[in-house]
């Protein structure tokens, strides 16, 4: 069991390595001088001197890798030249409002969609299971933008029930920060709701057909049981791995409901550095999002272990 | 819920009586009925064997008698007594008691029919938590004594293992410990050991036998081994195409059977009596093999190295005219020597001698022109074809890479169709057009194309049903003959091996323990494993074949 | 055991497996039954349709504007100024945006930008993908390496590799398809590789390596025609994820330059008065999400009789 909990904390450390080489290359893959591009439109010629030093972009371009890892390692991502803070430190100011969020819409996501699958692949080829399918393919089809723009109108504009947009932090009271995230939430649920419900769905369906299931029916046990204890147990691992997976969907998800809702989070900040071409922002934002997903991955990976046992030995 | 108590309540007569049993097939099936007016019963203390090829029906008759049919095979007419009360159409919460209580069953697959993410000792307290109030400490002492019952070492052990940490018999024996756990009056039987290795079945089989006697259980036992029968039977009942055509005791049904569906089947099977032919072994040897090895690496992380001898110093000869067989229970290596000799795979060490060329070694260029020579047939008839290429696209595959024209190519596809005994008029269908045994023959066309010296017959029959795996068996007898190939012939089945071997070489762990002429090896086994071996194969005191 | 010609008669005659032929139905013939393709198709068909008939559809030209005609809402007439500066009557089906230019003609138009966007970006990561799949299932040097690159290629969130590229290079058709293909890449890539090593095992790719098959041949001729099935899905499927990603990216202003008629672009421009024209940003939202949709439904369609096995999957 170290031994595989080693090797997969082990294994994330070469897609890290390539998510740092495909970030550094990306800006210098961008026509253009790096130290001009990174310094941002209005910088002086003795600030962008500076910054091509710091970088040093006059040597090799494996030199200049050497010194960009150098930084990272200490956690130093640059300066934002839009707001003129460092990146590691603006990240930390936009992360409670999308992690209250990403959280919000996992634990709803996960509590509505992993029952209704398990009822449709109970009830498999049933109108319960054609109306989730046909939910599912909807929730795919529906731009998180036009969702989030149908439920402001309805919700907030016609019935007045929640704000239309805005964030208050926790800080500010319960209620009102709730309040503020129960429409982005909802926005950002549906398509997870639709991904997990289908993959619930499909890997119970799969479970069923086994022959442990018919043994488990042989010995008299409860339908609820046979779903339960054998289906549902034996289903854990993928359904587990495509809310891993779907965490690259929720970061999608996120930069566009932030921008549509008005929450300053990392989503929005996403936005907001690439219209102003704000490079040591994007490039910030891009490695941390990839560390989260990596992250999430090798704790997903890592739960195989407690859910099954041919895994642990 | 006191099925303790019931079980001693019911009287006498049948546990279960079947009566004009018939089950409806959905629309658009090869037949209507899976099962049609099938009558039987199973009377306490004893065995009924209910033998098929597939698509008897037998499987879907043990789900109907446990209420485990899908909506799509309803019962249409007829009775399913069960100790006087007839279930054909009981109430599912009525079904779910009677289930692990009043009858049980196992399964074909010990390694698929028990959670796999679920303790074995779990699994057998399911059953009791579900049908009985007993407190855990009396549920842990009855699924321990239950435990010891099917003779597992150390119960406090096997109880906390998961499915994945036991051998495929030990997997079967909890089953049977589930199902009999609560004394159910009929236990079902549905093939549950043709997964197994036939030492490891001659061993359940006696389990069965003796937990039977012990708790005066009436079991249905489902199989399509005559063998089996042979082993295990007080009656047999018959199936073909869900009609039930012969019903007796044992001895009647295998010695003088009625119906003539019984006496084919009979009849196909192979006698355990090797076919006596002299063996000439003045041919000169196609090939041989001197110490082949082959060893898989298993590298861990943390430099830990396991290596795995799948075959081990192995040297054979095959003749031209004559078949050797390999011999061997799963995991012996049998295959991994074919597909060495075929260099699917590469040997570790030794040598493989083309008629004195050695071919162990050599580049895939330089092996090139010599594959020609040795063909092979795989078990697996339904993924040995191209799904995507039609008949004769398959056959001519082999001779166009060899620069043979096209049209020659065709011609001689025709010629083979003929030869394998199937209609030239059909090249140009798909492989899923055709059955399992036309699909094998098609194969063996296809490797015959290339004109090879040497064939090798992996496991080829052993998909087959006993009927058309005679007619293959035939087929290939016939073919060696005619064009006096040298054959290897892979197999698990003994009594196979009987029938078509010359020469017969047994492996176990990846050595070959035993080889000489097939009539010495099995007239007079001189390796304590071949002994065991033959000791085990189900049915050897009947003479089959001879029909 | 005696071949005599008796008992071979007797085997084959009692014998319970069917001889004849079995009749089962082409994939094809299966597809063209699939309800869910039929109405994918046909709705994609249309929109097809649309895209390609734009100009006769009594739309003008999309870029045109006019002062006089902002903000109009559905149905409502007003003039528009044509390039040679004479004013024509028109009616407004779907109104106007704030600087007086036709929904209606910039939805139909959107179309063709939608549409395009799919098929180069699936066709182009399928290209991709297909040539990687193959190099990594194939050539076992290369596999690591190349896997690992994949790996992380697809920890960086698709949007994001997206918006970056664009932000870079700039919006423009090809730099935007190729922004959109390139997330894609990885994902087709392990289903091929993933399908390579899997068909490769086969027997009947065995038995062709035994037939002396070269290995070329074998890629091309056993192993790539069973990948296509799966591929057709998982194309159908990509096309669906390009549109709905060119819209976003054009939404929030960092796709295509904004006088471009896109979906994505007709929704940007509506944000700032969506309180008092909704339809701004629901009309286009409408057609965008029936795209999508009937690309969804079209691709279950084809998973369900194409790929069963893949049906099960997912």
């Amino acid at each position: 069991m170290l031994n595989f909990i080693a090797r997969r904390i082990l294994a994330t450390v070469p897609v890290l390595a390539i998510v740092a080489v495909l970030v550094f290359l990306l800006l210098r893959l961008t026509p253009g001088d790096p130290a001009a591009i990174l310094a941002g439109d209005a910088a002086s010629a003795d600030q962008i001197a500076r910054i091509r030093i710091s970088l040093g972009l006059d040597q090799p371009i494996i030199v200049q890798f050497g010194i960009w890892i150098g930084h990272l390692v200490t956690g130093d991502l640059g300066e934002s030249f839009y707001y003129k803070i460092q990146v590691a430190d603006l990240i930390a100011q936009r992360l409670e409002p999308t992690l209250s969020l990403a959280t919000l819409t996992i634990l709803f996501s996960v509590l509505v969609s992993v029952p209704l699958g398990v009822i449709a692949a109970w009830r498999f080829g049933g109108w319960f299971d054609r109306a989730l399918m046909g939910f599912s393919v909807m929730g795919f089809s529906i731009p998180v933008f036009v969702l989030a723009y149908i439920l402001i109108w309805i919700v907030s504009l016609k019935l007045g029930w929640l704000p239309v947009q805005g964030y208050k932090r926790v800080a500010d009271g319960f209620w009102p920060y709730l309040q503020h995230l129960i429409l982005p939430s909802i926005t950002l649920s549906v398509i997870f709701i639709a991904l997990i419900a289908r993959v619930t769905r499909a890997s119970v369906l799969e479970s069923l057909g086994e022959d442990y299931i018919r043994t488990a029916r042989a010995k008299g046990l409860r339908e609820s049981q046979v779903l339960i204890r054998h289906a549902l147990a034996n289903a854990a691992v993928p359904i587990v791995t495509v809310i891993g997976i779907g965490i690259a969907l929720l970061i999608g998800g996120v930069v566009v409901t932030e921008s549509v809702y008005a929450i300053p989070g990392l989503g929005r900040l996403t936005v907001d550095a690439v219209l102003a071409r704000d490079f040591p922002t994007i490039q910030g934002v891009i490695l941390f999002f990839s560390l989260v997903y990596v992250g999430v991955n090798l704790l997903v990976d890592l739960s195989y272990v407690f859910l099954d046992p041919r895994i642990r030995y | 819920m006191s099925a303790l108590a019931d079980a001693k309540v019911s009287g006498s007569g049948p546990v279960l009586e079947v009566r004009g049993l018939t089950i409806a097939l959905p629309l658009g099936s090869d037949r209507a009925e899976a099962v049609s007016g099938a009558s039987f019963s199973v009377k306490r203390k004893e065995i009924l064997c209910l033998v098929g090829e597939s698509g008897s029906g037998k499987s879907v008759i043990a789900q109907a008698v446990m209420g485990l049919l899908p909506n799509t095979l309803p019962v249409t007419g007829g009775e399913i007594v069960l100790e006087g009360e007839n279930v054909a159409h009981a109430g599912r919460e009525r079904l779910r008691e009677l289930r692990a209580t009043r009858m049980s069953m196992i399964f074909q697959e010990p390694m698929t029919a028990l959670n796999p993410v679920m303790t074995c000792g779990d699994q057998i307290d399911e059953v009791l938590r579900e049908h009985t109030q007993l407190t855990p400490e009396h549920r842990r002492d009855r699924i321990l004594a239950i435990v010891r019952e099917v003779a597992l070492p150390e119960p406090e052990r096997i109880i906390a293992s998961y499915p994945h940490q036991l051998s495929g018999g030990q997997r079967q024996r909890i089953m049977i410990a589930m199902a009999l756990v609560l004394e159910p009056a009929l236990l079902i039987a549905d093939e549950p050991t043709t997964a197994l290795d036939v030492t490891t079945q001659a061993q359940i089989l006696a389990l069965v036998q003796d937990l039977q006697q012990r708790h005066g259980m009436g079991v249905l036992f489902i199989t399509h081994d005559f063998g089996v029968v042979a082993e295990v039977a007080h009656r047999v009942a018959v199936l073909r195409l869900g009609k039930l055509v012969e019903l007796g005791e044992k001895n009647a049904v295998l010695k003088r059977p009625q119906h003539a569906y019984t006496k084919m089947l009979i009849g196909a099977v192979p006698s355990l009596q090797t076919h006596g032919r002299a063996a000439e072994g003045a041919s000169e040897p196609v090939l041989r093999t001197v110490g082949l090895c082959k060893t898989y690496y298993d590298r861990g992380w943390f430099g830990r190295r396991r290596e795995v001898h799948a075959a081990q110093d192995v040297s054979i000869e095959i003749r031209r005219g004559q078949t050797l067989g390999i011999v061997g229970e799963s995991g012996s290596g049998k295959s991994t020597v074919a597909r060495c000799i075929i260099r699917l795979i590469d040997p570790t060490a030794g040598e493989i001698l083309l008629h004195g060329q050695d071919i162990a070694k050599m580049s895939a260029a330089e092996l090139r022109p010599l594959r020609r020579k040795v063909q092979i047939v795989f078990q697996d008839p339904y993924r040995s074809l191209n799904p995507r290429r039609t008949v004769l696209e398959a056959i001519i595959e082999g001779p166009v890479n060899y620069g043979v024209r096209r049209d020659k190519a065709i011609e001689r596809a025709r010629q083979l169709m003929d030869l394998v005994r199937m209609d030239p008029a059909s090249l140009n269908r798909y492989p899923h057009q055709f059955s399992g045994g036309q699909r094998q023959r098609i194969c063996i066309a296809r490797a015959l194309a290339q004109e090879p010296e040497l064939l090798i017959a992996d496991e080829a029959v052993s998909a087959l049903d006993v009927s058309v795996q005679a007619q293959v068996l035939d087929l290939l007898e016939d073919i060696r003959n005619r064009l006096n190939l040298a054959m290897l012939f892979i197999t698990h089945d003994l009594r196979v091996a009987a029938q078509v071997c010359d020469y017969v070489a047994v492996m176990s762990q990846g050595r070959i323990v035993e080889h000489g002429p097939a009539a010495q090896v099995f007239g007079a086994p001189r390796h304590e494993y071949t002994r065991a071996l033959f000791e085990a194969a189900p049915g050897r005191d009947f003479a089959f074949g001879s029909a | 055991m005696s071949a005599s010609p008796s008992r071979a008669s007797e085997l084959e005659t009692l014998s319970v497996e069917a001889a004849g032929l079995r009749v089962t139905e082409s994939a094809w013939q299966r597809v063209r039954k699939n309800w869910s393709v039929r109405i994918g198709g046909a709705a994609l068909a249309l929109l097809l349709l649309i895209a390609v008939s734009a100009p006769w559809l009594g739309t003008v030209d999309p870029t045109l504007f006019d002062a006089a005609s902002r903000d109009l809402v559905p149905g409502q007439r007003g003039e528009i100024t044509t390039l040679d500066g004479e004013i024509i009557k028109h009616k407004f089906w779907f109104g106007s945006d704030s600087y007086g230019r036709d929904i209606y003609s910039r939805v139909m138009y959107g179309a063709r930008v939608s549409l395009t966007v799919a098929v180069l970006a699936a066709l182009l990561s399928l290209a991709f993908g297909i040539v990687c799949g193959l190099s990594a299932g194939y050539l076992r040097w290369l596999d690591g390496i190349l896997m690992r690159f994949m790996d992380g290629l697809m920890a960086i969130p698709a949007i994001l590799i997206a918006i970056a590229l664009v932000a870079m290079w700039r919006g423009s058709l090809p730099t935007v398809i190729i922004a959109i293909a390139i997330p894609e890449i990885p994902r087709v890539t392990r289903l091929v590789r993933s399908l390579v090593l899997s068909i490769r095992e086969e027997p009947y790719v065995e038995a062709a390596v035994a037939l002396g098959t070269p290995t070329w041949k074998i890629m091309f001729g056993h192993i790539l025609p069973n990948t296509i099935a799966p591929l057709v899905v998982q194309g159908t499927y990509i096309c669906a994820a390009a549109i709905l990603v060119e819209a976003i990216l054009s939404f929030l202003g960092v796709g295509l330059p904004p006088d471009i008629p896109t979906w994505g672009n007709i929704m940007a421009e509506g944000r700032p008065q969506f309180n008092q024209y909704p339809h701004n940003i629901f009309i286009p939202g409408v057609f965008l999400a029936i795209t999508v949709l009937a690309v969804n439904i079209l691709g279950d369609g084809l998973r369900d009789t194409l790929d069963p096995k893949m049906a099960k999957r997912v």
